[in-house]
């Protein structure tokens, strides 16, 4: 990661760090403080529905560790702020997925991950699976992949960080 | 013969294995003694023996296997439908999977049936026929008479149609989307983003009974 990189947080502690100690305080926009906690705590909703799970279990163990990006998976809506769709969405499950993201609190953000939660994949002509997930929810990340690899994955959270740098708000 | 450390004799093993009818053959001819309205499918093949009964016979026929002590088959490993319209007739199969501990060995036991004909359920005789029975009825509409909670079990709730039947389509009927207005999902009917493709999986060089695109620059006519 390039010391540019709005995502390197170390340069922007560091920068903080001095000012306080040239200065005392420090002065910043809100937005950007905001922005800045929102994606260092990214709390996704653990919704396994397939073989894509386990990937995702996979980005979240000791190798990929999603932790060290402030990522910790969470078993209830009211405490997440990301919802990964991990695997083939059924219409049975359907409504059951769209409870779960209602539950969740604002700002939410979804990553869509995998053929199946995309736009059907492999069941796409199926009478019984939605063709893909946004037919459902918003869709702010897609990751392709049958399943993504934990890297793949990896990637969808990171862009989705920079997708939140860029356009989040703070609002009340 | 041997002795063990206490100086007793030991005593002489049971040879079980003579007493059990391992062979498929007289398996299936211990069967037909013992149940005369039991159908073998000739020849056995793969080590495996078929037999038919029909609907009426059938939980009578599962009791006799299960209970019956040189056979004995005390387990029901699965129980599912088939379609076979334009194979066979009568269109539908119940199929009945059993295995014995005893003999070690698997058999299978088919009911034929037509459309709307119904068959006993064998949940009186084995326990976990019950959520078998409801896959079968879910997915070819098989309905077992006697059954104590005939319920679809893996469609989705409200499911109209039996979805392995072959005369259902790949798609079904409904699909669904959450509706902004209504706050809620909906159900609609199905309206293909894009034309249903019908992959090909013949292997080129196997000798593809078509020119497949490129080719036809090659062959000089």
């Amino acid at each position: 990661m390039s010391n540019l990189s709005p995502l390197n947080q170390d340069l922007l502690l560091n920068q903080v760090n001095d000012e306080i100690n040239n200065r005392g305080f420090v002065v910043a926009k809100l937005d950007s403080l905001v922005n800045w906690a929102r994606t260092g705590s990214l709390w996704p909703m653990t919704f396994g529905l397939a073989c894509c799970a386990v990937e995702m279990m996979q980005t979240a163990a000791s190798r990929y560790d999603l932790d060290r990006f402030g990522l910790i998976f969470r078993p209830s809506p009211r405490q997440s702020d990301v919802m990964i769709v991990a695997g083939t969405l059924t219409n049975k499950m359907a409504p059951a997925l769209r409870k779960v993201y209602d539950q969740m609190a604002e700002p939410r953000y979804v990553i869509s991950m995998g053929s199946c939660a995309n736009g059907g994949g492999y069941y796409h002509y199926s009478y019984s699976v939605v063709r893909g997930c946004d037919r459902i929810v918003p869709v702010d990340v897609y990751v392709p992949g049958c399943p993504p690899t934990a890297e793949a994955l990896l990637y969808g959270v990171l862009l989705l960080q920079r997708k939140i740098k860029r356009t989040g708000k703070y609002s009340r | 013969m041997e002795f063990c450390c206490c100086k007793e004799k030991l005593k002489e093993p049971v040879n079980i294995v003579d007493n059990m009818i391992q062979d498929l053959e007289a398996q299936a001819k211990y069967i037909q003694e013992n149940f005369s309205e039991a159908k073998v499918v000739e020849p056995i093949n793969y080590g495996n023996l078929i037999i038919y009964v029909t609907s009426e016979n059938i939980v009578n026929f599962l009791k006799f296997l299960r209970d019956d002590q040189n056979l004995s088959f005390k387990v029901l490993l699965d129980v599912f439908g088939a379609d076979m319209i334009g194979v066979r007739n009568p269109r539908f199969e119940v199929i009945y999977n059993l295995l014995s501990l005893k003999l070690n060995n698997r058999i299978t036991v088919k009911v034929a049936l037509n459309e709307g004909e119904e068959v006993q359920t064998a949940s009186t005789v084995f326990e976990s026929a019950g959520w078998f029975e409801r896959e079968a009825f879910d997915m070819y509409g098989i309905v077992f008479k006697g059954h104590t909670d005939l319920r679809r079990i893996l469609t989705d709730y409200g499911f109209e149609g039996h979805p392995l039947r072959k005369d259902f389509p790949l798609t079904g009927y409904k699909e669904v989307r959450y509706d902004e207005d209504q706050k809620r999902v909906v159900y609609e009917p199905v309206k293909l983003m894009q034309e249903f493709r019908n992959f090909d999986f013949e292997m080129p060089w196997n000798g593809t009974k078509y020119v497949l695109p490129g080719d036809e620059k090659t062959t000089k006519s």
